[in-house]
């Protein structure tokens, strides 16, 4: 046995009465709390995974980055309404306004999160634990839909702060622009569930993290020219089309639901949009969840 | 309260069966397990791992029944999870974690509250031997270490049972010695039963109280450790000349000899057995080298089909 493995045996009391410490092995005897607290405990795990807490400075690289450039539109967009006395971004048009970089962060964000524990193979030991199949994927799901909305959450709380000062009209116009806030951390929670379903059901397909990124961001990418294309079709069919595209699809819902043109033509078909938005979410829940009832323990 | 101190066995399977579309991988295994250090041998594919995951109630048995710490995987499966320990045989670490968070994540899944599982986690890792390196990334770590943080994480929460797959998979013989020595104590002096998975009979049986051999997914025999070794015990006997005239000599004084090169070998049958040899070395004036006694290898009691023996070089 190597010189690195401490000896167990109860010390002997020792002859002075003192008691020598005893480093051997101690039986656990406080409380085993169930599967809701391990599901909690992952799910808070994830979200700080997400913006690389708890590991490597490599890891935090790219989500802080993404963090700075959301903060950074945010700051100007205060900056520039208070010189111009403007509202050059509303908080409705700031989730649009960074897409990419939304979508750069679920193609890295999600991957990081599934694709990972895939790779090292280390579902067998969550599957082992209390903890069920379910209760993974959801908690790994919760944790990017969450870490999705406070990227878009944080900035436009910045962006309420500015405007609430630069506004002149008092405690009623204050109130006003509250409820825009609320609209527009409203709207980010339906862009992150759509996204984030999405998202971590394509990344949760392969072990390998590029591969994921990969294509999570084709599936966005690839679809935004066909659905602009269906839209020239004009008719029916144009202004149905942009919901095979969730970029589309969300900004169609947007302008159903808060009534800002968002440059998509959903006619009055904006109904339609919701159902497919909440179908497709369910879907890709159901997926996810098949998904882990499938994967090797 | 230990749910199998009130008397129950540690685990329990009645006409246990298991079958893939293709294969059947448990068939009808009914054995009694009493808590201590178990060594579960059988060759790859003998079906260790599925009897594994239908303990831990991750794969639900075809039929039969079974029980785990006096609990149904079927119904209790998440209270048996609790309570157990598991040790995969694969690569199951994620690279770019420290083992110490590592260690206190998994014990958090386990359901212990945040400083316990800090607490518990460096307490695992000292054991295992790994307490300098704790702050360490896995990824950094030699083979003999993962498998370390691979046990910490399965004692981290304090089981009643571990179930460990194949521990030694892939050490040099010394890091081999040192997980056998640590799983030895984990199961003598920590009060956890361990059950080891091996395709190696010579290795578990260094360390286990009872061993069960399981082949095509029908147990092949399981009893307690003693009873295998003791009655099987036999006398090497060594003279420097003469070895033909014992041999006759033990004969006629009523001893099954065989030899074995120069040595004679005499079944154990009582302490008399000893007098016997040693007035008939006498009565002939032989010179005695060597009288010794020898414990029967555990492999040579499965000579049925599969020779484990064989099992054992075709794996090494």
């Amino acid at each position: 046995m190597p010189a690195d493995i401490v000896p167990t045996q109860p010390a002997p009391a020792d002859r002075s009465g003192g008691v020598i410490h005893d480093i051997g092995y101690q039986r656990y005897s406080g409380s085993r709390l169930g599967r809701g607290y391990a599901s909690r405990a992952l799910y808070v795990h994830s979200l700080r995974t997400a913006f690389g807490l708890g590991r490597s400075a490599k890891a935090k690289i790219f989500p802080w980055l993404v963090v700075g450039l959301v903060f950074v539109v945010a700051m100007v967009a205060v900056a520039v309404r208070a010189e111009s006395n403007q509202v050059v971004l509303s908080y409705l048009q700031f989730t649009d306004t960074i897409g990419l970089p939304l979508l750069l962060f679920l193609a890295v964000v999600a991957p990081e999160l599934v694709s990972r524990d895939l790779r090292s193979r280390v579902l067998p030991l969550y599957f082992s634990r209390p903890l069920r199949r379910d209760d993974y994927a959801l908690a790994k799901l919760a944790a990017m839909t969450s870490a999705f909305w406070l990227l878009l959450a944080a900035p436009q709380l910045l962006m309420l702060i500015g405007g609430v000062f630069s506004r002149k009209d008092g405690f009623g116009g204050a109130m006003d622009e509250v409820m825009d806030f609320l609209g527009g951390i409203g709207y980010a929670a339906i862009v992150a569930i759509v996204f984030s379903s999405l998202g971590i059901l394509l990344a949760s397909l392969s072990g390998r993290r590029a591969v994921s990124a990969a294509v999570v961001a084709a599936v966005y990418l690839v679809t935004t020219p066909v659905a602009a294309v269906l839209q020239t079709l004009g008719g029916t069919v144009g202004k149905i089309a942009p919901v095979i595209n969730p970029i589309d699809l969300v900004e169609g819902l947007e302008a159903w639901l808060y009534h800002r043109s968002t440059g998509i033509d959903i006619g009055n078909h904006g109904y339609l949009y919701l159902i497919v938005a909440v179908v497709l979410v369910a879907v890709y829940v159901t997926l996810l969840l098949v998904r882990y009832r499938k994967v090797a323990a | 309260m230990r749910p199998y101190s009130r008397g129950v066995a540690l685990i329990e399977t009645r006409s246990l069966t298991k079958r893939y579309p293709r294969v059947t991988a448990l068939d009808a295994f009914t054995v009694d397990i009493e808590p201590g250090i178990i060594g579960l041998v059988g060759a790859n594919g003998a079906g260790k791992s599925t009897l594994i995951k239908t303990l831990l109630g991750l794969s639900a048995p075809t039929s039969g029944s079974i029980r785990v710490l006096g609990l149904d995987p079927a119904r209790d499966a998440e209270a048996i999870r609790a309570r157990v320990g598991y040790m995969p045989e694969h690569d199951c670490l994620p690279p770019d974690m420290v083992a110490a968070e590592f260690v206190t994540h998994m014990a958090r899944m386990s359901g212990l509250p945040r400083t316990a599982a800090r607490e518990r986690a460096s307490e695992a890792l000292r054991h295992v031997g790994l307490y300098e390196e704790r702050y360490r990334q896995i990824g950094g770590y030699s083979t003999g270490m993962k498998q370390r943080v691979k046990l910490a994480q399965a004692l981290v929460h304090d089981p009643d049972l571990l179930l460990l797959d194949e521990p030694t998979n892939g050490l040099d013989p010394a890091g081999r010695d040192a997980m056998l020595g640590l799983i030895h104590r984990i199961g003598s002096q920590f009060g956890i039963s361990v059950m080891v998975c091996s395709h190696l009979l010579g290795e578990v049986e260094r360390i286990c109280d009872s061993l069960v051999a399981i082949d095509g997914g029908k147990l092949l025999r399981a009893d307690r450790m003693s009873a295998m070794t003791v009655q099987r015990d036999v006398l090497a006997i060594e003279v420097d000349e003469g070895t033909e005239q014992l041999a006759e000599g033990l004969a006629a004084a009523g001893l099954g000899v065989s030899r074995d090169g120069r040595l004679l070998l005499v079944p154990l049958e009582s302490d008399q057995t000893y007098d016997v040899i040693i007035g008939t070395v006498a009565s002939l004036d032989l010179p005695l080298h060597r009288l010794e006694q020898r414990r029967h290898r555990v492999s040579e009691l499965f000579s049925a089909r599969p020779d484990p023996q064989e099992v054992e070089t075709r794996a090494s």
